[in-house]
């Protein structure tokens, strides 16, 4: 009864320790949602199709962070894919792609893979790139999905070769 | 001449558009796919039936709500005349077969792509639903996360009416 007593502690220090362990692996993983990216850095789809149709997005670095399925069949035109952003592959194609730019490169991503508020990618590559020290990133906010609030507005659109 | 042939296809290609999303009253393209149980899909094949027709991937939040829900339907109302038909927009195929081992499902399953997206007039989206009538006719479509309940009116209506 007294050993008990004794490895009490050490026991419920070692648990402790082990569910702030757990909990901060799941932090990593757990996607936040679109919604945690801060207001001011959202962009309308109307606003930006405006830039690419004036020829003013050229000086922006757009990176399609979703799901290649999607790129493929259509995406901004000027665009790159850099994706997706829920996985450890697909943001290491983002940083990759962003490594030599420097840290005030205007940059935008987008996907429009799910409707915002589930989006599974925009929040993680957005937290990557700031993380990396990025300060112009600007994220496009896509209510719906990208054929709704982009492809069937008659904005301008590109498919994969 | 050969290569100015390849060069005038790739132009006509790339000067083509994003597919046009089907609307109610189109004849959904026959198709053929291969489930991720190794046997064929035919759309056709389901003449005569309602066939519920679910765009989804693993990635997609409301898309894993929607199929456990679309797999009881299976169940309840196969005897009805109801066949669900689901087609993953997921890049690996192997996430697909990981997630249905841990979350079976009652309906094949076979992979989509860009490709085959198009033909059926483009996936720009998940979740995206078609509800195909006995001739082959699109008579609703979902794109988003849609109204179950309302959905499953729907498709109760549709089979009461066959």
């Amino acid at each position: 009864m007294k050993h008990s007593h004794r490895f009490l502690p050490r026991i419920t220090a070692s648990l402790l320790s082990a569910c702030m362990l757990l909990l901060a692996a799941n932090a990593a993983f757990a996607a936040q949602p679109a919604s945690s990216i801060p207001a001011a850095k959202l962009v309308q789809p109307a606003d930006w199709a405006a830039k690419v149709k004036d020829g003013t997005a050229a000086r922006t670095l757009t990176l399609h962070v979703g799901f290649r399925t999607m790129f493929d069949q259509a995406h901004i035109p000027g665009s790159e894919y850099a994706g997706p952003g829920n996985t450890g592959a697909g943001l290491q194609v983002l940083r990759d792609r962003v490594a030599n730019l420097a840290k005030d490169a205007p940059i935008l991503i987008y996907c429009g893979c799910c409707p915002w508020e589930r989006c599974p990618n925009m929040a993680a590559a957005h937290d990557a790139l700031v993380a990396l020290g990025f300060t112009n990133v600007r994220a496009m906010i896509i209510k719906e999905n990208f054929g709704t609030d982009w492809v069937d507005k008659g904005y301008p659109t590109a498919k994969a070769q | 001449m050969r290569a100015l042939l390849i060069l005038v296809a790739a132009l006509v290609v790339s000067a083509g558009g994003p597919a046009v999303a089907m609307k109610v009253g189109d004849v959904v393209p026959d198709f053929t796919r291969t489930d991720l149980a190794g046997k064929d899909v035919r759309l056709s094949g389901y003449r005569g039936k309602l066939v519920l027709l679910n765009f989804w991937a693993t990635w997609c939040p409301p898309c894993r709500e929607e199929l456990p829900v679309f797999s009881r339907w299976q169940k309840d109302l196969q005897a009805r005349g109801l066949q669900v038909i689901g087609l993953s927009m997921d890049d690996d195929v192997a996430e697909v077969k990981k997630f249905l081992a841990q979350y079976p499902v009652s309906f094949p399953i076979a992979m989509g792509g860009a490709k085959f997206a198009e033909q059926l007039g483009g996936v720009l989206g998940v979740p995206l639903t078609y509800l195909i009538d006995a001739q082959g006719r699109v008579v609703a479509r979902y794109q988003g996360e849609a109204d179950l309940k309302k959905m499953e009116a729907k498709v109760k209506e549709l089979l009461g009416a066959k």
